[in-house]
């Protein structure tokens, strides 16, 4: 399965004696748009987090490209307290629990609900920053800027980066001072930057409008096509998700309820349920 | 291209650099030696680059560490037992019966070129480099577990640290490389650059120049650093550590290189710091003197190299030299003294100039008529009392005794602080307040022409 490029196997993530997410399974292949929607609290972005490195999961493995990422069981403490599934399944496996840095090594970019932007320094720097993994440097020779090219080709690609997403204007505007749409377009850009195989959008259209947010769903469209990219996107409005995604994931009470294409899922009980609440007596 | 300081900056702020430092030496071979100036200068140039490194860390990194003392305490013992002659060792070392080490760079390269300058010269600028390499070693090691830490958490183990060198180095069982709780001496001092001829007369003074050098290099390669992709990197962790790190930034390791960096040139400043002082003793490199830096740092602005720089040299002016007066009760007899000038001078210009300052901002404000009256009386009581001052030509200053000094200096420091938030350059540098203002200038000129035009 070579065109699976993440693979999320039965993750359970529990604070304390909460579990936010409970044996999450799910896949995104190759080229997909995938969503994941669910009501509030349902575990959403605590997924993202465990997919990032952010958190280390308590329970199971997530694959990216086909090899494990991140990989754990619970041991200690939370081997007693542990309330989730399949708490044996993955004892035998090898425990891997990078930091993000090398989630986003690999090529798993990420962008934030609340934005995140590097809000005192310029656009350009924001973009340029995301440029500094990837370069082949050391703290001497790009400290006493011995390598010329290297810092060369690092801005020439961040400009040509914010040249292609029409932010090339704004090089110089500090980037706290953005108005907020562009400042979502502008944490898109900086992912961009990190040369990612996977984009996973955290609620990229939270405080849009109707108009703002069918323009998103343009854009999605098209970075995923020119950067040849794969989406995995946690989204509230429904009219973006049901426009741009392939496949959709609800997720409730840490679990996915179900999953299919946005013509299936739009119509199902168990959805419409998740959100509106089933009556007490039904 | 975008983003990057134009070249054109970079050479004006060499040439800037190239100006100053000769201006030191000009400066230096006509002035009196004694002048305080020179004090204040060597002083203030082995202070910013303190200064500066702990702004790498705090300002530029958004760690909050005050082990600044605590590694200058490294570089100053590095460099002095690295450099003290050893035919001095024995009388250095008298309660321990002579050093552990018999080894000094100077005398290593007088065994190779022979006695002089040039010995003296790379033997120092060699210690100097291991005064900075043994700093940013322990900076690793304690940054091992410090670093996990963040903010007060990191500034409070730090601190600690800083004292826990202290002791170390004036326990006892280390006296035989230490010396205990007694002073290092007799290496090399910033006079020692000062070039003399065969009758031991000086021909040319370097004595100021030598720490200018040394700080303005190691300050132009902190700028290098901070204008490069690692700089980028620790600003974005001051800016948001979680955002950074899903950039691809290993937090542990760009913050562990940071506190090295810092830590290295805080390890060469305490070096030169001995060699200002002349000796190298662990009692003066207490938590005070970190305190002292990181007021110059909040003065200067946080996150900015050329107001660490400026703020530095106006701190350590105002507290050696001119507020010295008023640490006695001074009698200003000669009417033509020039402390008496100065005095009348700033004096006026505080009080004029606050009570217009405080006036206005009341007016914009508040607008309280009874508050503006207040105030314009207590200034106007001040000046008459300074047009008696003037008038009579002769006048013993209230209040004015041993330490008063201090108290000014603070109410100076807490009216800074009020005025200026950030500091006195904020994050900005000057060269970007240089374009800023020349910006300004053009837009002016091409606004009247454009007027002419009309």
């Amino acid at each position: 399965m070579s065109d699976r490029v993440l693979n999320v196997e039965n993750v359970t993530m529990q604070f304390g004696g909460v579990v936010a997410v409970n044996n999450l399974s799910l896949h995104v292949d190759k080229g997909e748009i995938v969503a994941l929607i669910g009501p509030n609290g349902a575990g959403k972005t605590t997924a993202f987090n465990c997919i990032t490195g952010v958190y280390e999961p308590t329970n199971g493995m997530v694959e990216f490209m086909g090899k494990p990422i991140i990989c754990n069981h619970p041991a200690g403490k939370m081997k007693a307290a542990y309330q989730g599934e399949n708490g044996s399944l993955y004892t035998e496996k090898k425990v891997l629990n990078p930091t993000p840095d090398r989630i986003t090594a690999l090529g798993i970019a990420r962008t934030f609900q609340n934005i995140r932007l590097f809000s005192a320094l310029t656009v350009f720097e924001n973009v340029l920053i995301a440029k500094h993994m990837r370069a082949k440097q050391n703290v001497f020779t790009s400290g006493l800027h011995l390598n010329h090219s290297e810092e060369k080709r690092m801005r020439e690609e961040s400009m040509a980066l914010l040249e292609e997403q029409g932010l090339a204007h704004l090089a110089n505007e500090v980037a706290g001072s953005l108005p907020y749409g562009l400042q979502r377009h502008l944490e898109i850009a900086r992912a961009l930057a990190t040369e990612p195989k996977l984009l996973l959008l955290d609620e990229p259209a939270a405080g849009m409008n109707p108009q703002e947010t069918i323009e998103l769903a343009e854009f999605i469209r098209e970075i995923k096509d020119t950067h040849d990219l794969t989406v995995f996107l946690i989204e509230h409005h429904m009219d973006l998700v049901m426009r741009i995604s392939d496949r959709i994931y609800v997720i409730d009470f840490g679990s996915v309820i179900m999953q299919g294409e946005p013509a299936v899922v739009r119509n199902d009980q168990r959805v419409i349920d998740a959100y509106l609440g089933v009556a007490e007596d039904a | 291209m975008v983003g990057t300081k134009g070249k054109k900056t970079l050479v004006t702020s060499f040439v800037c650099l190239a100006l100053l430092l000769v201006l030191v030496i000009i400066l230096e071979n006509t002035l009196k030696p004694t002048n305080m100036l020179f004090t204040v200068l060597k002083k203030g140039a082995v202070y910013a680059l303190v200064v500066v490194s702990m702004n790498v860390l705090n300002g530029f990194t958004g760690l909050f560490s005050l082990g600044q003392s605590g590694f200058m305490l490294l570089g100053a013992y590095t460099y002095a037992i690295f450099t003290i002659p050893v035919a001095d060792r024995e009388n250095i070392y008298y309660l321990y019966n002579g050093a552990a080490l018999n080894f000094s760079f100077p005398d290593m390269f007088a065994s190779i070129f022979g006695e002089g300058y040039a010995a003296t010269f790379f033997g120092v600028i060699l210690a100097l480099i291991a005064a900075g390499i043994v700093a940013a070693f322990v900076a690793f090691l304690i940054g091992l577990p410090v670093l996990r830490l963040k903010s007060d958490y990191l500034a409070i183990a730090t601190l600690g640290f800083g004292e826990i060198i202290r002791a170390i180095f004036q326990w006892n069982a280390l006296g035989k490389v230490t010396n205990g709780a007694n002073a290092l001496k007799s290496f090399p001092t910033f006079s020692d650059f000062n070039i003399t001829n065969a009758d031991g007369e000086v021909i040319l003074r370097l004595s100021t120049f030598f720490p200018f050098l040394i700080a303005g290099a190691c300050i132009v390669v902190i700028c290098m650093l901070i204008n490069s992709s690692y700089g980028r990197a620790f600003k974005a962790i001051r800016e948001n550590e979680i955002a950074a790190e899903a950039m691809g930034i290993n937090l542990a390791h760009h913050k562990r290189l940071s506190f090295m960096i810092s830590s290295f040139f805080a390890g060469v400043g305490g070096a030169l710091f001995a060699m200002f002082a002349t000796q190298a003793q662990a009692k003066t490199f207490t938590s005070s003197m970190t305190y002292e830096i990181l007021l110059i740092m909040v003065i200067g602005g946080i996150g900015s190299i050329s107001g660490s720089c400026i703020g530095t040299f106006l701190y350590v002016a105002c507290s050696e030299w001119w507020l010295r007066f008023l640490d006695s009760q001074v009698v200003f007899t000669s009417v033509g003294a020039p402390s008496r000038v100065i005095f009348l001078a700033v004096f006026a210009i505080v009080v004029v100039g606050g009570a217009v300052l405080l006036i206005r901002h009341e007016m914009k404000t508040k607008k309280r008529k009874w508050a503006m009256a207040l105030l314009a009386a207590v200034a106007a009581a001040l000046m008459v009392w300074w047009i008696m001052f003037v008038a009579t030509g002769n006048l013993i200053l209230p209040l004015a005794k041993n330490g008063f000094r201090m108290v000014v200096f603070s109410i100076v420091i807490m009216i800074i602080v009020l005025f200026f938030r950030r500091g006195i350059m904020g994050d900005k540098e000057l060269t970007d307040v240089a374009i800023a203002l020349s910006r300004k200038m053009k837009a002016k000129k091409a606004a009247k022409t454009g007027e002419v035009a009309k």
